[in-house]
């Protein structure tokens, strides 16, 4: 088998070693798209599977589900794209109906897949690797699949902003696996190129291949859509050349549109990928922390731009997808399904063979074994394999790094995944940081190469989501110590402004003191005119009493003062009595 | 959880080291055919040897014995290392230098995929340095195999009949004044390209090398510049100075050259990762040897020049990262 | 013997000046370390650590009065990583059961509460807000878990809830290596 021999010095070696190529290139290196006749530029790494599993899947037309017996829409699965709910427990709802208001400018509508009543607002299961339950409706369709009265779009085709605001109100999100919300891709014009990905590089998953065959003038129609949104001035398709038969419809549907390219991409694990396309179809290489649009480029899945050109065109909001039931199955296919249909339900419908031991969303690269089946499909869920131990079995145990460098190689992005472990395991986060962890798309490339077993993406998510939280925590840790600083300042403050008070009183008491002892001393002058022997008499115990009476003030402020302190120094630290 | 991927490669380290293993064979039956069965016996007491010591200090490290044993890279290192000694050391000797190749270069930085040097050039420099005068009797084609057997268990009578390499005895005649020329036809130690015999073991090494770059399991860089900076080297050298410095076939083929190029410095755990850093091992290493040969006190500096390399591997790393995917765009 | 004993009495008078100078030339203002170690430590302002505040404690351990292992919330990890800043030893934290309590923060029963502002006063990061006679609150995104609030409370309204594991703060856990498993899992 070749690929077991994709290890330390083939091809797809990193920098340096892409002059060397052409003297042990296969197609995979080829420069120029026989369909197209357009340019290609070469992209690293990557690997070639000997058997993709399309073939159980990709000659079998789309079909309907049956109604499941209840829906759970989730409102917040992204803590970035949220969206708030707004319709109450025991409403009707019809089909398309909005029960979600977007959240700040990335969240997205959410709409009610069928007519139905509310049942419940709360945390449901959800489709993560965690598990952990997020805020979602529970609806209980009537049956009767009623829809409300659609809304297509009615503004200019190149009216950008009203576009953008239009497809967030209809829940548009990426169909490819991320549902990263259309809208905020839309905004981010002009560019120059948008790009379709039809690649579904991915083993097994066959939902963009169907789509492509079966509607492909409505992808075509999308993708102008879209272009006319952004002001791009070309369309550039990408579709892998495993796929003849969609390269061929969307060559028809693309015939009589001059600016849209179909364009045949060498089929490679991952050429799919957003970046890896990019690089493949432009040459344009975007590096973690830009988007694509600084670049001039946007691209958008299949599936994307059709659900975009039904919005726009017929006021259809995103209801449903294309899911690849696939695997250990006796019925597997492809299968039209609504966002929000429970997967323990959705299973059924490829009648799993009885070894099947549990389900992975997505494919075998990038996916995950579901934890809980009750959690719903989402609006990136693209397809659902059974799996059984004969189809995926379990992983050799991990042994120690050998440092054989194969997985260096196949990174796509050109990193040292060898470092980026080391750096993980050893918890050096700075130092991973460094050798560009974040740059890895997590594509798996160099955990299926790697000799010895290593779960090799586990270390690097492993070490993304504790630099996260040390992130989070610190930014937290910051503030808390501005609070904590500004406290002290305010108590402070008030200190000092209560001995100024202190002091100002104490002066207006001395002020007060000193006219009273004038006025005594006036009145005793007065007295002393009239009786002059009692003169001195009278005056002199007015005056001792002047100074009686202030020194007994003085003394009671003295007593006052010496307790306060006295309180003051048993309590613990600084504490105000108000 | 076991997460994605859900895909492996059906590749394993036993499987690379098996390859190795296989690239080693036709030089073996070469060498056997050659010189005799003595380096089956010495290859079987090194692979013993190394894996009783290997699982010995495992046990002691309290680490899993079974799946690091099964691994073969001990076995890898013992054949490694019979192949750089004479063959005809006598038995002690081998079993010392396995202890020190897997005890102390392996086991005791941390077991495999942590020992910074090669392990088997550290055994054979430590053996070059403490019993020299073992170390530069090497059997001809012609030497008897009752000697071997006899020297091999510990009791040589005649040492007459085992003489120096084909580096050893240009460097001595250099040293002394005569001229490469002069010993190129005559000396009973020279074959058609380098050290009678060994030469076509050395043609074996290239054979198997290319076969592992073939299977992917080493990257052709390493060899490809270790022998080029050789030949280049040794070329201008012989030019300059046509009696003093051999031809560059008698270096390219001598044994030592082959077997480190495709065997020693393509150990990953000691070497580069980087392709560009390979480059620069590769030829680092080329001119070490080189150099200790010409200039230095020992007849083949390959166990040397490796340890060298291996020294500044981490900083040649470093130094030779490859741009990342978007990195230095704007 | 007299030239090998003058010449090295010059070098090092010569090399005593160079460092002299450079000490008073180099002088650091303030003492970084106690910036380093603060950095480290949670700020919380707890005082569990026996100071009042990071701050303080930072600099007990930089003028090594205070060991470095009595901060719980920064936990173990934040151990670990003041002895890796201050080459010292490794020791388990000194409040064990601390040490294991899961981030809280504080809750107000608001129909217990009797607006007294003894918590507003207690709180170190000023995280309650309220005023003498009205309803206090905590603001749960700013409260540190302190546990300040909750004994100057007079009638006990105040109470610790742990904060729930949500998607938003879920964490991809370090795949462990063990010889033990016959498979590779990541727990």
């Amino acid at each position: 088998m070749a690929q077991a021999d994709v290890v330390i010095g083939k091809k797809n070696d990193g920098d340096g070693m892409r002059w060397f190529s052409w003297l042990t290139s296969s197609a995979a290196n080829t420069l120029v798209d026989p369909v197209s006749g357009r340019k290609l530029y070469p992209i690293d790494g990557g690997i070639a599977f000997p058997d993709y599993h399309k073939q159980e899947t990709a000659d079998i037309p789309i079909r309907n589900v049956a109604m499941p017996s209840h829906y759970i829409v989730p409102l917040r699965v992204n803590p970035r794209f949220t969206a708030r709910p707004i319709v109450d427990i025991g409403a009707r709802v019809r089909k398309g109906e909005k029960i979600g208001e977007p959240e700040g400018k990335f969240g997205v509508a959410v709409h009610a897949p069928t007519s139905g009543v509310i049942r419940d607002l709360g945390h449901y299961p959800m489709t993560h690797v965690s598990g952990l339950p997020a805020l979602a409706y529970f609806i209980e369709p009537d049956g009767k699949d009623e829809a409300i009265e659609p809304t297509p779009y009615r503004g200019a085709c190149d009216d950008t902003d009203r576009i953008r605001d239009f497809l967030q109100q209809m829940g548009l999100a990426g169909l490819g696996g991320a549902a990263f919300p259309s809208h905020a891709k839309v905004a981010s014009s002009p560019v120059k190129t948008l790009i379709i990905n039809g690649a579904e590089c991915e083993p097994w998953i066959t939902c963009d291949d169907r789509l492509m065959r079966e509607h492909a003038a409505e992808i075509v129609a999308g993708a102008c859509d879209l272009a006319a949104a952004v002001h791009a001035l070309e369309v550039l398709i990408g579709i892998e050349d495993n796929k003849p038969q969609a390269i061929a419809a969307m060559q028809a549907a693309a015939a009589n549109h001059g600016a849209v390219t179909v364009v045949a991409i060498p089929t490679i694990y991952p050429a799919g990928g957003e970046k890896q396309l990019i690089e493949r179809l432009t040459g344009i290489e975007v590096p973690y922390g830009h988007l694509s649009a600084e670049f001039g480029v946007l691209v958008f899945n299949v599936g994307t731009a059709r659900a975009v050109h039904r919005a726009l065109t017929y006021g259809e909001p995103l209801l449903e997808r294309v899911v690849t039931l696939t695997g250990a199955a006796d019925d597997p296919g492809n299968r039209w399904v609504r966002i929000g249909h429970p997967i323990a339900e959705l299973i059924l419908e490829m009648a799993p063979k009885p070894e099947v031991d549990r389900y992975l969303l997505g494919g075998p690269m990038t996916g995950f074994a579901i934890p809980d089946l009750d959690a719903p499909i989402l609006k990136g869920s693209n397809c659902i394999i059974a799996a059984s131990p004969a189809l995926f079995p379990p992983p050799p145990p991990e042994q120690p790094c050998i440092r054989c460098g194969a997985c260096a190689p196949v990174c796509p992005a050109r990193l040292e995944p060898m470092a980026l472990y080391w750096f993980a395991r050893a918890q050096q986060f700075g130092k991973a940081q460094e050798f560009h962890l974040f740059d890895c798309i997590e594509c798996g490339c160099c955990a299926y190469v790697c000799p010895a077993h290593i779960p090799l993406v586990d270390y690097y998510r492993y070490a993304k989501s504790e630099i996260w939280e040390r992130e989070r925590e610190k930014s937290k840790a910051q503030q808390s110590k501005a609070r904590f600083e500004f406290r002290n300042y305010r108590l402070e403050r008030e200190k000092a402004e209560k001995a100024a008070r202190a002091a100002a009183k104490a002066a207006e008491t001395k002020r007060r003191l000193e006219a009273q002892a004038q006025e005594s001393h006036a009145e005793a002058s007065a007295n002393g005119t009239n009786d002059r022997d009692g003169a001195a008499s009278p005056s002199a115990p007015n005056a001792n009493d002047a100074a009686a009476r202030k020194k007994a003030l003085v003394e009671a402020a003295l007593a006052r003062a010496r307790a306060k302190r006295a309180a003051e120094a048993t309590e613990p630290s600084g504490e105000n009595r108000e | 959880m076991i997460t994605a991927p859900y895909w492996r490669a059906p590749v394993s380290v036993t499987r690379v080291m098996g390859w190795v293993l296989l690239a080693l064979i036709p030089a073996i039956v070469l060498h056997v055919i050659f010189f005799g069965p003595v380096l089956l016996a010495q290859l079987l007491l090194a692979s013993v040897a190394a894996v009783v010591v290997e699982a010995l200090l495992l046990w002691v490290r309290r680490r899993p014995i079974v799946s690091a044993v099964t691994d073969l890279s001990a076995v890898v290192t013992a054949w490694l290392l019979v192949l750089a000694l004479p063959t005809t050391v006598p038995w002690w000797l081998t079993l010392l230098g396995v202890v020190i190749a897997i005890g102390v270069a392996k086991q005791l930085y941390g077991g495999i995929g942590q020992n910074p040097f090669n392990p088997a050039m550290v055994a054979f420099a430590a053996l070059i340095v403490s019993f020299p005068a073992e170390l530069s009797r090497w059997p001809l084609p012609t030497t008897p195999v009752a000697w071997q057997w006899a020297s091999f268990l510990g009791t040589p009578n005649v040492d007459a009949l085992a003489s120096a390499t084909v580096l050893d005895t240009l460097r001595t005649a250099v040293h002394s004044g005569q001229a490469v020329s002069e010993l190129l036809g005559r000396s009973p130690v020279f074959g058609t390209l380098s050290g009678a015999g060994y030469e076509w073991i050395a043609v074996a090494f290239l054979a198997g090398g290319l076969l592992l770059w073939l299977r992917g399991i080493i990257p052709g860089r390493l060899p490809f510049a270790f022998l080029l900076t050789l030949g280049v080297l040794s070329t201008l050298a012989w030019l300059v100075a046509p009696e003093r410095f051999a031809p560059p076939w008698v270096h390219l083929f001598a044994y030592s050259t082959m077997l480190a190029a495709f065997f020693i410095i393509t150990d990953p755990v000691s070497g580069v990762v980087t392709p560009r850093g390979q480059w620069v091992f590769a030829a680092g290493a080329a001119l070490l040897v080189f150099l200790i040969r010409h200039f230095g006190q020992f007849p083949d500096g390959v166990a040397f020049a490796v340890l060298l390399m291996n020294l500044a591997a981490p900083w040649i790393e470093m130094k030779t990262q490859p741009r990342v995917f978007g990195e230095d765009h704007p | 013997m007299l030239t090998a004993l003058l010449v090295m009495g010059g070098i090092a008078l010569v090399l005593g000046v160079i460092l002299g100078w450079a000490s008073v030339r180099f002088r650091a203002e303030g003492d970084p370390i106690v910036d380093q170690i603060d950095a480290i430590l949670p700020q919380t302002q707890c005082g569990q650590c026996g100071y009042p505040g990071c701050r303080p404690y930072a600099e007990a351990i930089a003028k090594g009065e205070a060991d470095i292992n009595r901060c719980p919330p920064g936990g173990d990890e934040g151990v670990r990583r003041l002895a890796e800043l201050l080459g010292r030893e490794y020791k388990p934290l000194e409040q064990e059961e601390a040490a294991a309590k899961p981030k809280s923060v504080a809750v107000i029963d608001e129909t217990r509460c009797i607006g007294c502002t003894l918590c507003i006063q207690a709180c170190p990061v000023d995280a309650i807000v309220g005023a003498a006679k009205q309803m206090h609150t905590v603001i749960d995104t700013q409260c540190t878990g302190c546990e300040l609030c909750v004994a100057p409370c007079p009638v006990d309204c105040i109470t610790m809830e742990p904060i729930p594991e949500s998607l938003e703060t879920w964490k991809w856990p370090k795949p462990t290596w063990s010889s033990e498993r016959k498979t590779t899992e990541t727990v």
